[in-house]
């Protein structure tokens, strides 16, 4: 080998070298694709299930993940929608102009920009009876935008839970939205009242519990002001008027006539 | 053998990666605020630094050495790549938290350092010991960053809380500097401090010497 600088080994070892990488790397990518991808979608279906608390009921994940049925809805309407959901993919619908509406400053409380006309729900039925909501809400933190499930009973105004599945908040302080405790705060807490305004919010510091509006308060998440009140504002967006009240209202009715 | 143990284990102490050669700090910083993620970091680093370190002394023979940095990072970036792909496979969940951080990897100067310091000379054997000897000096400081900093800022290690929050009725107060990436910086300062004073060999000579303040000179006028 004296003469390995020459042009000749060069691009041997150069080229050689690449195509080994890129095999190995490819036989490994497309070996664990499968796998990986499975795992994101076992990790969303573990928060939705997570965030309606249906695991107690149903054994595990997966049969309680089977139980639920997917739904495309019509945001503008409020209606649901015979849409296939296997081909439902967010950020598809995002990028085709026709498919979603940007926000005026005013209107765009979440700080997202863009909201889809066609979103994806979950739905839970017990014995035909419509038990359990699951909404996909999301909004601006502080480095980024939250993407959650929020899990709401049949009286449609009861939260059963709050999840995040991404988000990039700071560790041990906004990433405390992942932790259980505070997951806990969420449940039984009210959304609307009698005349339909959205009084649910997180509150900077602890709930007076002796206060009338203790059950629409959530404790904020200590040093995480700014995390917090993204939370209250992508959940005021999402329950509002352009978000999913007006589904929630058209079920509710649906619940009362059927 | 002694010289392999020489090998393995003088990256730990005397002459370790991030203490004394002060390589590969950024993800000392970044991925330390909790010990579970810094824990599967150490792995990734460690598994990463000793395979290319063998495979890069496998073919240092061959290797042009105008080329050889591409080479070193082409052999590099694709390790990184499957660790970032195993782990996605394998635990999802970290794998979030650590995101780029993994990728990352490839520009650890650790990495590359060893590569080019060490493998580039030294047999397939030798360099993987010395590979494997730095991930662990790399590994000992992350964790012991890693648990200072999860103790401290949140009460816990590996997510038990040890210290009970006064937030959930106990009487520890957090401290949220931890959390924060600059506070690996005072540990890691710390850490040096304590391994100079404790193997005074690593003392660098000042590079310069402090002059002492001139006499104050009363002025007479002002008086």
């Amino acid at each position: 080998m004296q003469n390995k600088d020459s042009i000749k080994n060069t691009l041997f070892i150069g080229i050689g070298l690449c195509l080994i990488c890129a095999a190995v790397i490819s036989v490994i990518a497309v070996g664990l694709k499968e796998l990986q991808k499975s795992n994101a979608i076992l990790d969303q279906q573990k928060k939705i299930v997570a965030a309606a608390d249906l695991k107690g009921f149903y054994g595990t994940t997966e049969s309680a993940f089977d139980s639920i049925e997917e739904k495309i809805i019509d945001i503008e309407e409020g209606l649901i929608t015979d849409i296939s959901t296997e081909k439902y993919d967010l950020s598809k619908e995002l990028k085709d102009p026709s498919r979603y509406i940007a926000l005026s400053s005013i209107e765009d409380i979440a700080t997202i920009k863009k909201r889809e006309n066609f979103s994806k729900v979950f739905l839970e039925y017990r014995e035909d009876q419509l038990n359990t909501v699951i909404l996909p809400v999301r909004g601006y933190g502080l480095w980024g935008i939250l993407y959650g499930y929020l899990a709401i009973s049949s009286d449609l105004n009861t939260i059963i839970g709050l999840e995040f599945y991404q988000h990039k908040e700071t560790p041990g302080l906004g990433a405390e939205v992942d932790n259980p405790k505070w997951k806990a705060l969420w449940r039984g807490k009210k959304i609307y009242d009698e005349n339909g305004e959205i009084l649910i919010k997180v509150v900077k510091g602890k709930v007076d519990n002796n206060s009338d509006m203790s059950t629409y308060e959530v404790d904020g998440l200590s040093g995480a002001t700014l995390t917090s009140n993204g939370v209250s504002n992508l959940l005021a967006y999402w329950l509002g008027d352009s978000g999913f009240k007006k589904f929630l209202n058209n079920l509710k009715q649906e619940n009362i006539n059927g | 053998m002694a010289k392999t143990s020489e090998v393995l284990l003088s990256p730990i102490f005397k002459d370790n990666p991030i203490a004394l050669q002060v390589l590969g700090i950024c993800s000392a910083l970044a991925v330390t605020s909790k010990l579970y993620p810094t824990l599967i970091m150490c792995v990734a680093l460690t598994a990463t630094i000793t395979l290319s370190n063998f495979f890069i002394s496998l073919i240092r023979n061959i290797v042009p050495s105008n080329i050889r940095i591409i080479v070193q990072m082409t052999i590099i970036s694709s390790l990184v790549i499957i660790v970032d792909q195993l782990l996605k496979a394998y635990d999802y969940e970290t794998s979030k938290t650590l995101s780029v951080f993994v990728g990352l990897i490839i520009t650890n100067c650790i990495v590359m350092g060893r590569a080019e310091a060490y493998a580039m000379q030294n047999g397939p054997y030798m360099s993987m010991v010395d590979g494997f000897g730095n991930g662990l000096g790399y590994s000992v400081i992350l964790i012991i960053v890693g648990s200072i900093r999860e103790l401290i800022g949140s009460g816990q290690l590996l997510g038990v809380q040890i210290l009970p929050l006064v937030s959930e009725g106990g009487w520890y107060v957090s401290n949220n500097f931890f959390l924060l990436p600059p506070s690996s910086f005072l540990i890691i300062g710390l850490f040096i401090w304590f391994l100079r004073s404790w193997k005074t060999e690593q003392v660098e000579p000042a590079e310069f010497k402090m002059s002492k303040n001139a006499p104050k000179e009363v002025k007479a006028d002002h008086a």
